[in-house]
């Protein structure tokens, strides 16, 4: 997966969990929780797609690592190098 | 003959789900959608916990405990159940207290409290703002030695009617009192006062019915009538369980069931280590209650005198007032026609915090002669807000901790769990045991509906974690979630 298609297969697994909000305009640099209405429930389910839809795995110490749309991609892209985005 | 719930059921699951809660049938539904094989045993007839209805003759539904739960519900349907049931959630917007200290009617939601801080109890806006900010931001990994009563003490020292404003709903929802932990108090209060009050339009009977619909489609085998005796582990591990005298295999169990019951009695203290069972012994479990079930009869109506209604004749907010059997203070559920569209009926449940020792000694006749005096008691204080209240109703029942007891097989008929020391126990179970999990209501802040649907979810996870990881095959990944 390319740095692009990481950051959209966490698009697509944020816009499962909150269709309401407006995705386009998140800003990778920011806290994702500053851009939209996600509790810790919200950060589970990320954690719960990321394992049914890749088998990546994070651990509850590395949940920090998914704070914003820069640091997700900075963790994720080495997990997913392997893996293609679905069409 | 007795007939065999089991018919049919394969010799093997993925995971067993021991309890229908809305803990046990959110994970069993999770987990099912996760592509695992999935059984979800139910000693009862009817799926549910305390999530419940009951019906009787003259076309009565009762609803135990359908009022009410913070606005998160409604993310949690949508994302775990289904948009549906996301969208029946309704809001209750009259929430009443009677007591010698106050009388007020709130919407309960953080802007009508300021309100009402500011303006009845004279307190200084900075002050509340302050308690707010305070309460919202303690979370699960709080320093846990401050009390509720500390924390009230520090914002609003020696105003026990502000206490009893604060507190009276909160004991309502998941029975903690003032010397609880006051991060469990911040979590609930704060989940209430983000929106206010929702109740599910359809009532209890609804919803259930619409998840066990959900849960079959998902693939999830429902076995009502079957008791489980024991979880079966072997060096540490979780290798099946006793269903009415039938043993099935299984690498992971989910128990619903009560922690202790879990401990004890499923799996047996022998089968953990000696310094855990020690730790297992110093949970508290919380106490029960009493309620007091009336139907309006048919074609009979009564005023909307509020949704939920905290009455009190005690001087002052008391824990030992509340769950005292000379009964001081009672919260009265109104249940309006609008709750089920179309059948037009009217009815109401009145809860008190109660304790199993008061109830569960007395002789047979004590014990109806003690249920018959709870329902006249009930009547009595509620005539002062539904005038001529006993020509209305022509239906009423009584349920006590041994009620509950009976019906949950909860040790002491407990109806919020265990004090917040259970959590720490429930969530250590795998570490003891390979693949035994346990979800439900513990610790004060899982409880609840809320509290327990999202603890279903949180260790659904866990779950789906280790079954991977002792899966031989890889699970195929699955796109996309049923919110589509």
């Amino acid at each position: 997966m390319t740095r692009e298609d990481v950051r959209q297969a966490v698009i697509d697994i944020l816009g499962d969990i909150a269709p309401d909000e407006d995705l386009s305009s998140i800003k990778d640099d920011l806290t994702l929780r500053e851009q939209m209405d996600l509790d810790s429930m919200d950060f589970l389910d990320i954690v719960m797609e990321l394992r049914k839809r890749f088998n990546v795995e994070v651990p509850e110490s590395d949940y920090q690592e998914l704070i914003s749309m820069a640091s997700c991609i900075k963790y994720l892209q080495p997990l997913l190098k392997d893996h293609q985005l679905a069409s | 003959m007795e007939r065999n719930w089991l018919k049919g059921a394969k010799s093997a699951y993925d995971v067993v789900v021991i309890g229908s809660g809305l803990a046990g049938m959110t994970a069993a539904n999770l987990l099912a959608k996760l592509g695992h094989s999935v059984l979800l045993a139910e000693h009862h007839y009817n799926m549910g916990g305390l999530a419940t209805w009951f019906k009787r003759k003259g076309g009565h539904i009762l609803d135990i405990s359908l009022h009410g739960f913070p606005s998160g519900m409604i993310k949690t349907f949508r994302k775990y159940w289904t948009q549906e049931m996301a969208d029946s959630i309704i809001r209750l917007d009259g929430i009443r207290f009677d007591n010698p200290q106050f009388q007020l009617t709130t919407t309960f939601d953080k802007t009508d409290f300021t309100n009402i801080l500011i303006e009845h109890f004279g307190i200084v806006k900075e002050v509340i703002d302050d308690f707010f900010v305070t309460a919202r931001d303690m979370n699960f990994y709080d320093e846990l030695k401050m009390t509720t009563r500390e924390l009230f003490e520090k914002f609003f020292p020696g105003r026990k009617d502000v206490w009893r404003f604060l507190m009276e709903p909160i004991t309502y929802a998941n029975g903690s009192t003032l010397d609880d932990p006051a991060l469990s108090y911040g979590i609930v209060f704060s989940n209430f006062m983000d929106k206010g009050v929702f109740t599910y339009q359809g009532g209890t009977d609804d919803l259930i019915k619409k998840m066990k619909k959900e849960l079959i489609k998902n693939g999830v085998d429902i076995r009502t009538h079957c008791l489980v005796e024991k979880i079966h582990t072997e060096g540490k591990k979780v290798t099946g369980v006793k269903i009415n005298g039938k043993d099935i295999q299984t690498q992971s169990v989910l128990s619903n069931s009560n922690i202790l019951n879990t401990v004890h009695n499923l799996v047996g203290d022998e089968n953990f280590n000696p310094e855990f069972i020690k730790e297992v012994e110093k949970v508290r479990l919380n106490d029960s209650s009493c309620q007091v079930y009336i139907g309006i009869k048919k074609g009979e109506r009564i005023d909307n005198v509020g949704d939920l209604l905290f009455t009190s004749v005690a001087d002052e907010y008391n824990t030992e007032k509340i769950l005292d059997k000379q009964v001081t203070s009672r919260t009265f559920s109104f249940y309006y026609p609008e709750m089920r569209p179309g059948l037009n009926r009217f009815s109401i449940v009145s809860s008190t915090n109660a304790r199993f020792k008061d109830w569960a000694d007395l002789s047979e006749d004590q014990y109806k002669i003690e249920k018959e005096n709870l329902i006249q008691s009930t009547l009595d204080a509620l005539e002062k807000y539904v005038p001529n209240v006993r020509e209305k109703v022509d239906y009423l029942e009584a349920a006590t901790p041994k009620t509950f007891e009976r019906y949950t097989l909860s040790p002491t008929g407990t109806s919020f769990g265990t004090k917040f020391e259970g959590l720490k126990i429930s969530r250590e179970l795998p570490t003891q045991i390979n693949g035994l999990f346990h979800s439900g209501s513990v610790g004060i802040i899982m409880s609840g509906w809320l509290g327990a649907a999202n603890y279903g979810v949180i260790v659904a996870n866990e779950v789906d974690k280790f079954m991977r990881s002792v899966s031989d095959e890889p699970k195929k990944t699955v796109s996309v979630s049923a919110s589509v």
